[in-house]
């Protein structure tokens, strides 16, 4: 029987490989669809680095995956008792191969840490600026950030999006008040100002590969720079309560006429209903 | 029962008088026991217990998932007729977060350190029972309000706690929020404190055990891994559940007399205002995963050091590195405390913080990869036995290095803004707590059973126990990681209704059917289990032919452990010595003449 368990334990590294495989290609067989089961289409320019993270990551531990896969199927196979005549190696360890396997996954991880660290900035700390502040250098304390053209604030279950409108200003006239749908132009940097009305929830939108949670009591700032036209899922990634699973939004990418030409739109609407006994805010 | 004390306690006592004896002996013996062998067995069928309600409520939520709104076949009907048997969303946060809590609270952490570590460690030490066997005693006694208390909370009306096992605020604070953030979160609260008390009176206990009681010549470098992992472990709660502790407190302050740590100023909570305010969501989250990164080791530790045990014996070879696991088991728990910020990325913590996190989360992959390569080396060059407890082990390395490679996706932080609160965190921790834990704990049954009931447990059996299991949880889990990938969330009763994930129903249906094959297939361990405390083939003290002290001891043993005083020689891995001719060379053995003289100049 020990063959038998050794080829079960060899199992775990080629199916698993396997269905990693068949997933990335999005195979087509009987019975088994596998299209769009991996990433999501990417189109946010500062996204594609942490899909080239995933994968460089994936390979390295793929490859570690495999390789300790394949050597615990070769010992058991080989030092089965019941095939194996040799008397076993008493032995207690072996300093040079504590060193070496303990060095080199430091060395690894620790490579992967500071190389990664670029990315973490410039998705969470480097807020796009408008220009580098009175000492005319770039990324310093007092760069003039750029300001939030729309904030978005959830509560339970939708998200309130709120436009900052023509004056870059909230709390004015001309401000624009939407729910659940959100508009923005391509080819431009986009800063939204993100918040939360009641709970925790978390502003994910997986084609952008962004999400933050939005925190009662604290306002946050998010920004990505998408690259292609289209309309995709805003979803709600951190429990908020019975209706989580339904807190579903829409994000619109246009270019910049369209964009205007909606906002001029809905803005319309906006000051038609405005006039009329208000509906329910609710 | 009165008739067979009343024989033998001799036939001077009167009927009345015995009878009343026996009762008392035997609520002594067995219920309010402070012999630390009844008390592991307590506990071990308490969790097992708990491990069936676990696996029954994950049946709820792939049901949901494979076939959302579709209601539960016969029992949905008698459980929500009002519904039509449908799960309510209300009843499936309940459903996540009753599932995460007993599997957590009532079964890994309880079945490790409560059951195993209270059965092994005087056993494998050579003590008579605990430091402290009333603390002992009243450390599962402890489980009990908090079996009471969340099962309360479960049946609770409007609904169960629906907060997660997280409870982040300020959801779980504010009534409003949710229908299970009424007065089950309090009763949620009061259960998880009880369950904190219990396990600090276990740690006090194993580490005073630990440190005073070991037998003559057992050093601490004599000392089993089994023993090593727990003496960390028991560190490890010492010093993070007081946090955890004062966090369910100030938790509970927040709700009952409106303290304010964790609720800010200005809310609107489905259009009622909380009363309190100025407080900060984030600190929970803080003082949370203070402990409860720490408790995942808690939840791992202890199955690394009996797989590590099992492993060595049945490759029939000294565990490779021992000092080095010793080390590694060390690391991970000094490590332990200072990464607990990586389950907050993107949690709205200072982003600089989450640099730092990252860096040390990165480095705790270490110690776990240093003890992947050691058990691999002990694999080398041995004459495996593939008994039960081995395949068992086998899996917990295998499956563990599918856990442990995963997590590295997650330390990086650019990564994380992707997969977290998706599948592939789901993945993730079943791998290293189904998989590595869960799959290490059958082992250790099937290795101990023995030990305990002084029968084995059916070997063939339990190879067919061992193959459908490691098949389904695959099944179940592996494609986690795919729909993690996608950035599948979740937590959410109908993923389907968004356009990016509407395709992946038929996946999750798959899953959901391994699920169920995993759960029936442990209808043979049950059996196998029952069936063989009475009715196994006798053993007698060391049927696996094991060097650890417990194996000296008869089986069952009785009170006070050992029929004779131990004395300890050696290290408890040295199987296939050459100095003597059996495979495996006890620690109690005293050596040959003249090579006394060379073990004593080696050390
Ligand atoms: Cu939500
Ligand atoms: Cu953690």
């Amino acid at each position: 029987m020990g063959r038998f368990w050794s080829l079960l334990f060899l199992m775990v590294p080629i199916l698993g490989v396997g269905l990693f495989v068949l997933a990335i290609a999005g195979t087509e067989l009987p019975g088994l669809s596998l299209r769009d089961h991996w990433l999501p289409e990417n189109i946010n320019d500062g996204g594609y680095i942490i899909d080239d993270l995933f994968n460089f990551i994936m390979y390295l531990t793929g490859a570690i995956f495999i390789a300790t896969g394949i050597a615990l199927f070769w010992f058991l196979w080989k030092y089965d008792a019941a095939k194996n005549p040799n008397p076993v190696k008493f032995v207690h360890g072996s300093h040079t191969f504590e060193v070496v396997w303990s060095l080199l996954p430091a060395a690894t991880l620790l490579f992967i840490a500071i190389f990664q660290m670029d990315a973490w900035a410039n998705h969470k700390m480097r807020r796009p600026i408008l220009g580098p502040g009175p000492d005319g250098i770039e990324h310093t304390a007092d760069d003039e950030l750029k300001p939030a053209m729309v904030e978005v604030t959830g509560r339970q279950f939708e998200w309130r999006i709120r436009y900052a409108g023509a004056d870059g200003k909230f709390d004015t006239p001309d401000d624009l008040h939407t729910v659940n749908d959100l508009h923005v132009p391509v080819d431009e940097d986009i800063v939204i100002a993100i918040k939360s009305q009641d709970v925790l929830h978390s502003f994910f939108l997986p084609n952008l590969r962004l999400k933050q949670d939005v925190v009662p009591g604290m306002k946050q700032f998010v920004w990505f720079h998408a690259n292609r036209t289209g309309t995709f899922d805003i979803v709600c990634a951190e429990l908020c309560g019975w209706g989580h699973y339904k807190m579903r939004g829409q994000i619109s990418v246009e270019s910049r006429e369209n964009f205007d030409a909606w906002f001029q739109d809905e803005f319309k609407e906006q000051g038609r209903t405005q006039l009329e006994p208000s509906e329910d805010e609710e | 029962m009165s008739s067979t004390t009343a024989d033998s306690h001799g036939q001077t006592i009167d009927q009345d008088h015995s009878d009343r004896l026996s009762i008392s002996a035997f609520i002594g013996t067995y219920v309010f026991s402070r012999d630390h062998k009844i008390i592991g067995l307590q506990f071990l069928f308490s969790t097992l217990l708990w491990f069936l309600v676990g696996g029954l409520l994950a049946l709820g939520i792939r049901l949901q998932l494979a076939w959302p709104w579709e209601g539960m076949p016969i029992i949905g009907k008698m459980l929500f007729s009002a519904e039509g048997g449908q799960i309510s969303p209300e009843f499936y946060t309940t459903l996540f977060t009753m599932h995460a809590t007993v599997m957590i609270f009532f079964v890994i952490i309880p079945i490790l350190a409560g059951a195993f570590g209270n059965y092994l460690i005087p056993l494998m030490i050579g003590a008579d029972d605990m430091a402290f066997p009333t603390l002992n005693m009243l450390s599962y006694w402890f489980m009990w309000p908090a079996f009471i208390f969340i099962g309360m909370s479960f049946f609770e009306a409007p609904y169960g706690a629906g907060g997660g096992w997280t409870s982040y605020p300020t959801l779980s604070v504010v009534p409003e929020a949710a229908p299970g953030s009424e007065s089950a979160q309090t009763l949620w609260l009061l259960g998880v404190t009880c369950v904190g008390i219990s396990s600090m009176m276990g740690s006090v206990n194993y580490l005073t055990t630990i440190i005073q009681m070991r037998a003559p010549g057992m050093t601490m470098f004599r000392l089993p891994l089994t023993i090593w992992s727990m003496f960390i472990t028991a560190v490890l709660q010492a010093f993070a559940l007081p946090v955890l502790t004062a966090a369910g407190v100030m938790q509970l302050t927040d709700r009952i007399i409106g303290t304010g740590f964790f609720v800010p100023e200005g809310l609107i909570v489905n259009n009622s205002a909380p009363a309190t305010g100025g407080g900060q969501p984030l600190l929970w989250q803080h003082l949370f995963w203070f402990y409860s990164h720490p408790a995942v080791y808690i939840m791992i530790l202890p199955a690394m050091g009996m797989v590590s045990d099992i492993i060595a014996c049945f490759s029939r070879k000294p565990i490779f590195g021992y000092k080095p696991m010793v080390y590694s088991l060390c690391g991970i728990a000094g490590f332990g405390f200072i990464v607990w910020g990586h389950h907050m990325f993107v949690s709205g913590m200072n982003p600089y913080l989450g640099m730092t996190f990252m860096v040390s989360t990165m480095m705790i992959a270490l110690p776990s990869a240093v003890k992947t390569f050691n058990w691999l080396g002990t694999i080398w060059g041995g004459k495996i036995q593939f008994t039960t407890p081995m395949l068992f082990s086998l899996s917990f390395v295998s499956m563990f290095v599918i856990g442990g490679l995963s997590g590295i996706f997650m330390a990086a932080t650019p990564v994380d803004i992707f997969i977290h609160d998706t599948y592939f965190i789901v993945a993730h921790f079943h791998y290293v707590l189904f998989a590595g834990t869960a799959m290490a704990v059958f082992g250790a049954i099937y290795f101990w059973f023995p030990k305990m009931f002084g029968r084995m447990m059916n070997e063939w059996w339990g190879k067919v126990h061992f193959f459908f299991t490691f098949l389904f949880l695959n099944g179940t889990f592996y494609p986690m990681h795919i729909l993690g990938a996608v950035g599948f969330p979740r937590r959410l009763a109908d993923p389907y209704h968004y356009e990016t994930f509407s395709h992946l129903q038929p996946m999750n249906q798959f899953m959901t059917l391994c699920a169920i094959g995993m759960v029936a297939v442990q209808v043979i361990f049950a059996a196998n289990f029952i069936l063989s405390i009475f009715m196994g083939r006798p053993v007698g003290r060391n049927p696996w032919g094991a060097n650890g002290l417990e194996w000296s001891a008869p089986s069952p043993p009785g009170h006070g452990n050992f029929d004779f005083q131990p004395i300890v020689y050696r290290g408890p891995y040295d199987y296939g010595s050459p100095e003597v001719d059996a495979d495996f060379y006890p620690q109690i053995q005293p050596p040959p003449e003249g090579a006394q003289v060379a073990e004593e100049a080696n050390s």
